[in-house]
């Protein structure tokens, strides 16, 4: 399969600033998320995969297509929201989004019926003949995915899209995506610095850090191992039980009245509580550990990589 | 993504030509500009000066007309380089104002709200979206210019008879010329101001003195160095000089036609210039 997304040494220079350098990897999920504190790149690398920016150093491909040498071809498979106000303010939504959708290469008849369909998608549909100058910073927001989505890209770059949301249209712009994500081969690359937002949507995630690429994180593996790990508060013969369990092939840890427990392969949940029963040993707690992805994200702060995976 | 079902679906159409893309844009931007009653208004009256001289083209050429005013054919008007250059004169003027009343309309709008990352994220190049833009003012200006001077020609052509139209087929090809190396003057000039000078009524009040202060300024030089290098500069002067050569008349314009020739190209190319360095998606601060 042909990755989404990949970086070969990537560079990017504004004058004796080196803003992006040397990235290498290769992504090839649903949704990737890019993460990292202001100032990291990730609006850069965007805007360098879109080819608004010319790469100092190595190249990106998006579907196979080289940033340098086939911009045009990228720049008709990708749908891109950008983070600022991005508007044309003495249209009417409508006749905006049919403008982008044409701009796009739809004929006209096609781009007015896509227009509808997206404003009535991203919950516009009643306000599509005001003029989008009027629009509340929210409603701006559900604009720019409009127009991002009305030509049918099978990559959808969102900048910062859950930016000046408030709570409800925050989850409605999180349950969009998600829904989006659903279709097939369409690919969405979500870039914030909003860690619940990225963990909400995205299986692969690029942390970056002063340009270069500090962490990569394929969630979904990560999430399916953390389920190995179990944290339990039993009352009652905690030894014999712990026993039980090493017996089974779990690595446990007993302290105070805690007991961690990585699960053995083949091991169920439903088979620590038969040996609690057996052992008449009360479990008052008992979770899953999971590494969250602030914990992902703060231990990639701390590190310091040469920028490639 | 069907209105009654809200779920997302990509869109498997046919699409249009890359190369008839920038038409989009010409076509919105066509719709914006005649939203304004204003200039709805002005583009009607421009019409009133055609008018005008195709009465005078027919009376020029009817016999009983002629003989009620006791004049005769040639008389009323005689249709000929200085006649053409008269009313491409007038026509010019009226087209210069629009110019400057919707020009810095045409960029700085989409400057202002950040759109340009939307134009540009697409297959439409910066080349194309200022191609597009250019085509707007480009057709509004040839139906005020060129093309009504193409009409009278037509309506002499048709009453003299076709040995005058070739005999004055130099006529045609210099209103042609003329009116289009000064509608991609203005139009370049009113763009790039547009894309420099966000503030619509400064940049047309800017496009206006540039015009004007320039014509000025290159007099100046011309009275106080005693040389004609102030012609140089004065975008004015050097249209008239251009016209001057393509009717075939005397131009009180003393540089060669060759120079004005360059001198126009190099204001169009610095105008190209000033434009490529705003027309971008994003700006880059070294």
């Amino acid at each position: 399969m042909t990755p989404v997304i990949e970086l070969e040494g990537l560079g990017v220079r504004f004058g004796k600033r080196e803003i992006l350098k040397g990235l290498t990897c290769s992504l090839s999920g649903r949704t990737i998320g890019l993460l990292g504190p202001n100032g990291a790149g990730k609006s850069t690398l965007i805007n360098t995969l879109l080819g608004f920016y010319h790469p100092s150093a190595g190249t990106a491909r998006i579907f196979g297509h080289d940033i340098r040498t086939q911009t045009k071809q990228i720049r008709s498979v990708v749908g891109y929201m950008p983070e600022n106000d991005a508007f044309i303010a003495n249209m009417t939504a409508v006749s905006f989004i049919r403008f982008m959708g044409e701009l796009s290469g739809l004929p006209a008849e096609a781009a007015l019926e896509r227009a509808h369909e997206s404003l009535f998608y991203v919950g516009l549909g009643e306000s599509r003949y005001r003029k989008v100058g009027t629009y509340s910073l929210g409603m701006k927001q559900l604009a720019k995915l409009a127009q991002a989505i009305v030509h049918g890209p099978k990559l959808i770059i969102l900048d910062e899209p859950t930016n000046g949301l408030d709570p409800p249209a925050r989850q409605r712009m999180i349950r969009m995506i998600k829904e989006m994500r659903q279709v097939h081969d369409v690919h969405i690359v979500l870039c914030s610095h909003l860690l619940r937002d990225v963990e909400e949507i995205c299986e692969e995630v690029l942390i970056l850090k002063d340009g270069r690429i500090v962490h990569y994180s394929n969630l979904e593996e990560e999430r399916s191992a953390n389920r190995r790990f179990v944290e339990m508060e039993p009352v009652g013969d905690s030894a014999a039980f712990t026993q039980a369990l090493e017996a089974m092939g779990c690595e446990c840890a007993l302290s105070a009245n805690r007991l961690k427990a990585v699960l053995s392969n083949g091991m169920e949940i439903r088979d620590i509580y038969r040996l609690a029963a057996e052992r008449n040993v009360q479990l008052r707690r008992l979770n899953y550990r999971r590494d969250t992805l602030e914990d992902i994200f703060l231990k990639a702060m701390e590190t310091n990589t040469n920028g490639s995976l | 993504m069907a209105v009654y079902k809200r779920s997302y679906r990509p869109y498997t159409g046919r699409l249009t030509p890359a190369w008839s893309r920038f038409f989009v844009l010409t076509r919105y931007a066509m719709r914006g500009m005649f939203k304004s009653k204003f200039l709805t208004a002005v583009f009607v009256l421009s019409f009133f000066s055609p008018l005008i001289c195709a009465l005078l083209i027919y009376l020029n050429h009817n016999p009983a007309i002629l003989t009620m005013l006791h004049a005769r054919h040639n008389e009323v008007v005689s249709v000929d380089g200085q006649f053409f250059l008269g009313f491409l004169g007038v026509q010019g003027g009226i087209a210069f104002f629009l110019t400057a009343f919707i020009g810095p309309n045409t960029i700085a709008p989409d400057l202002a709200n950040g759109a340009l990352p939307l134009y540009f994220c697409r297959p439409f190049s910066r080349a194309e979206y200022v191609l597009g833009k250019l085509c707007s003012l480009f057709y509004l200006l040839s139906f005020i210019t060129w093309i009504p001077a193409l009409v009278l020609f037509g309506i002499e052509a048709n009453l003299s008879g076709a040995g005058w139209m070739w005999e004055h087929r130099s006529l045609a090809i210099g209103s042609l010329l003329s009116s289009w190396i000064y509608i991609l003057m203005i139009s370049f000039s009113a763009m790039a101001l547009s894309a420099w000078v966000k503030w619509r009524i400064a940049a047309g009040a800017l496009m206006l003195a540039a015009m004007f202060l320039l014509s000025g300024f290159g007099a100046a030089i011309n009275a106080v160095l005693r040389s004609n290098i102030g012609f140089y500069i004065s975008p004015g002067a050097l249209i008239t000089r251009v016209s001057s050569q393509l009717f075939g008349l005397d131009s009180p314009i003393n540089v060669s036609a060759g120079s004005a020739w360059v001198a126009l190209l190099v204001m169009c190319g610095i105008c190209l210039a000033l434009l490529a360095k705003k027309v971008r998606a994003f700006e880059v601060v070294r």
